[in-house]
């Protein structure tokens, strides 16, 4: 750069050098992204020939079908069960990702490559794992039997419990992800002021610690939110038919029954209302984040 | 079988359709490809490859490519979208009889010349299907059963009505399909019930089957979409009664697994899978003479041997043994689906069933 920067006699060249960046991130930003999202929308207001494909159109038939009590319901679920796998996913990574920082080298390095691994695996995967951990045949409960805490074997799943497990295991690797380079950066020193004054590791953990990272466990929140969200093989072979999400639905309506018009829609709003919730929370955050970045 | 797509199977297909309509030029074929056929994953299309496509070969010189599809619906969007894209995933298709229908709507099948399919001749009426014009778009393929299964260990005597779902001992232990028009339950539930599928005439019917059949859901414990996740669910136990595929539950038990299938005595649902040619295939002669040749006695009698399914054929024109026979079908009368109705109110029978299953 600083060559660069040194040759400002040839202004052509700088021009190009420093628009490149830009440039190519806007070509890739339009090609997969914004290109793709504006197919959607479009989609989104295409007409829905029954019992056949879609038309081109321009009406709002396939937003009015989703105003309906029971997508409405099914919407506000999926945004509850999304925020709650993301908070329990950051209230379980952050203690596990600060005690993981002040551990040696080699135990964090292979922490961190063991999580790789399992961000490796795919929502099918984790799916069929845990139901069959969670079954009654071959599951704990018949460890839980035989250790004669349980009469009989029992089955885990399907349920809310055992579809919130699963949700928390498929985003916890990213959260420590997220979490583990702000975590890793917080100056050691901050803590060891407040235990030289008194503190309990405890105390200075709450008192300390989790008010400066705040910003940090939001946003880390608002990235699991969003990751659980997009979830759609987990609320079916977890979760019985009332836990299906939006996100199911919308793959029902796309895969099965031919309706992309109306899945398009589905994904527009949820796009819209997760943005939204993202926006709140982003400035609800602001106010109070003084204490901000590590 | 055909119903056997594990999910990887279907991403599988899911990506391969989605790269295909990427590497458009490719598709330009030259002559002297093979003819792709899709029959529905897994065990299906293995048997298909074992038994039928090898004869095939010899018996014509075509040559054929097997396609694994995944169940009947989604396979039709994916077929409907290559179409507009000009493409053709598979030339040959099984189609199930609603998504037959629908694809017809569509107009996504080309016509086939009947001169060609001399052998067509001995199938029912509605196993040939036909455009409003006359011109012929579908061919019965083979039928199948869904009946209902249980898990040996676990009931030690079969149930012998669909009125056992309903039964409160059952409760937790039924695996069920978890669409509307693949699981055909609201016309399981108005045989049983309502002395028919006359019922489903009116929309008050429909409802009224429909708040019937909700009486049982607690006794379900997984609507699968996913035909692996229940089958493996059955033989272990977990899940020990529900519908299923007549021929892989009997090819599971000739396995030595603890199922069997069993037909109520309201009778099994009957369904069919045709043979459809999308509208952009540039092999209608070969596609012909696979179809053709699909539709004569034997090989029809060998797929019920070989396969486990219910030949399209009337059984005497065939030589399957009354054993073999027996096997792959029953004299009990059969439970027929509604496809008319999935077809001219499907979208309102599908939140219908949302809502009854969901809530």
């Amino acid at each position: 750069m600083s060559a660069v920067e040194n040759h400002s006699s040839v202004p052509e060249r700088i021009f190009s050098a420093k628009l490149l960046p830009p440039a190519y991130a806007s070509l890739m930003l339009g090609v997969f992204f914004l290109i793709p999202l504006g197919i959607m929308l479009a989609v989104s207001f295409f007409h829905r020939v029954e019992g056949a494909f879609y038309e081109p159109a321009f009406e709002f038939a396939n937003y009015a079908r989703f105003l309906d009590a029971f997508f409405i319901k099914i919407l506000a679920f999926s945004i509850g069960l999304s925020i709650s796998a993301a908070v329990i996913a950051v209230m379980i990574a952050f203690p596990f990702t600060y005690s993981l920082t002040r551990a040696s080298r080699s135990t964090q390095v292979f922490a961190l490559v063991f999580l790789l691994a399992v961000l490796s695996l795919s929502e099918v995967i984790i799916g069929f794992s845990w139901s069959t951990l969670l079954s009654r045949t071959a599951g704990i409960s018949n460890l839980f039997a035989a250790l004669g805490l349980l009469e009989r074997s029992a089955a885990y799943y399907p349920s809310l419990p055992a579809l919130l497990l699963g949700l928390v295991y498929l985003s916890f690797p990213y959260t420590v992800l997220v979490l583990y380079p702000a975590l890793s950066r917080l100056d050691p020193e901050l803590s060891e002021a407040a235990q030289m004054m008194g503190a309990s590791p405890v105390r200075t953990f709450f008192t300390v610690v989790v008010p400066v990272m705040k910003r940090t466990i939001i946003s880390t929140i608002i990235l699991a939110f969003v990751f659980t969200l997009g979830a759609y093989i987990l609320p079916q072979t977890l979760g019985k038919p009332p836990h299906w999400t939006l996100s199911v639905h919308i793959t029902d309506q796309a895969i099965f029954e031919a309706n992309l018009p109306f899945a398009a829609a589905m994904a527009i709003l949820l796009l819209l209302v997760s943005l939204l919730m993202v926006a709140i929370t982003l400035l609800m955050g602001k106010d109070d984040a003084a204490g901000g970045k590590a | 079988m055909f119903k056997k797509v594990t999910r990887r199977q279907f991403l599988k297909t899911t990506t391969a359709a989605g790269l295909g309509v990427l590497a458009a030029p490719a598709i330009l074929r030259a002559a002297g490809e093979p003819l792709k056929v899709g029959t529905y994953g897994g065990y299906f299309q293995e048997s298909f490859d074992k038994h039928i496509y090898p004869a095939f070969t010899e018996a014509t010189g075509i040559e054929v490519e097997s396609i694994s599809e995944p169940t009947g619906s989604a396979w039709l969007v994916q077929l409907q979208a290559a179409a507009r894209a000009g493409q053709a995933p598979a030339d040959v298709s099984m189609m199930t009889q609603t998504a037959a229908s629908k694809g017809a709507k569509d107009k996504l099948w080309m016509p086939l010349d009947s001169s060609k399919l001399e052998n067509t001749s001995k199938l029912p009426e509605h196993f040939v299907r036909k455009y409003d014009d006359g011109s012929v778009y579908a061919i019965g393929a083979l039928s199948w059963y869904i009946t209902l299964v249980t898990n040996t260990e676990t009931y030690p005597d079969a149930p012998t009505s669909w009125k056992d779902m309903w039964d409160p001992k059952y409760k937790d232990t039924l695996g069920l399909l978890a669409k509307v028009d693949n699981s055909f339950l609201l016309e399981v539930t108005a045989t049983t019930w309502f002395g028919g599928t006359d019922i489903m005439d009116t929309d008050e019917g429909i409802l009224k089957v429909m708040a019937k059949l909700a009486e049982l859901k607690d006794n379900v414990r997984l609507w699968y979409r996913d035909e692996g996740q229940f089958q493996q669910a059955l033989e272990t136990g977990e899940i020990p009664m529900g519908q299923y595929y007549h021929d892989v539950t009997g090819l599971a038990a000739a396995d030595g697994q603890p199922v069997r299938s069993t037909f109520p005595k309201e009778g099994g649902i009957l369904d069919s899978g045709s043979w459809c040619l999308i509208k952009t295939s540039k092999r209608q002669e070969e596609a012909q003479t696979f179809i053709n040749y699909m539709s004569q006695t034997d090989i029809q009698a060998k797929l019920a041997r070989k396969v486990g399914t219910a030949p399209t054929v009337p059984r005497e024109l065939t030589d399957l043994t009354d054993e073999e026979f027996a096997a792959v079908s029953s004299d009990i009368k059969p439970i027929i689906p509604r496809y008319d109705l999935y077809n001219s109110k499907g979208d309102w029978l599908n939140q219908k069933w949302a809502e009854l299953i969901a809530s």
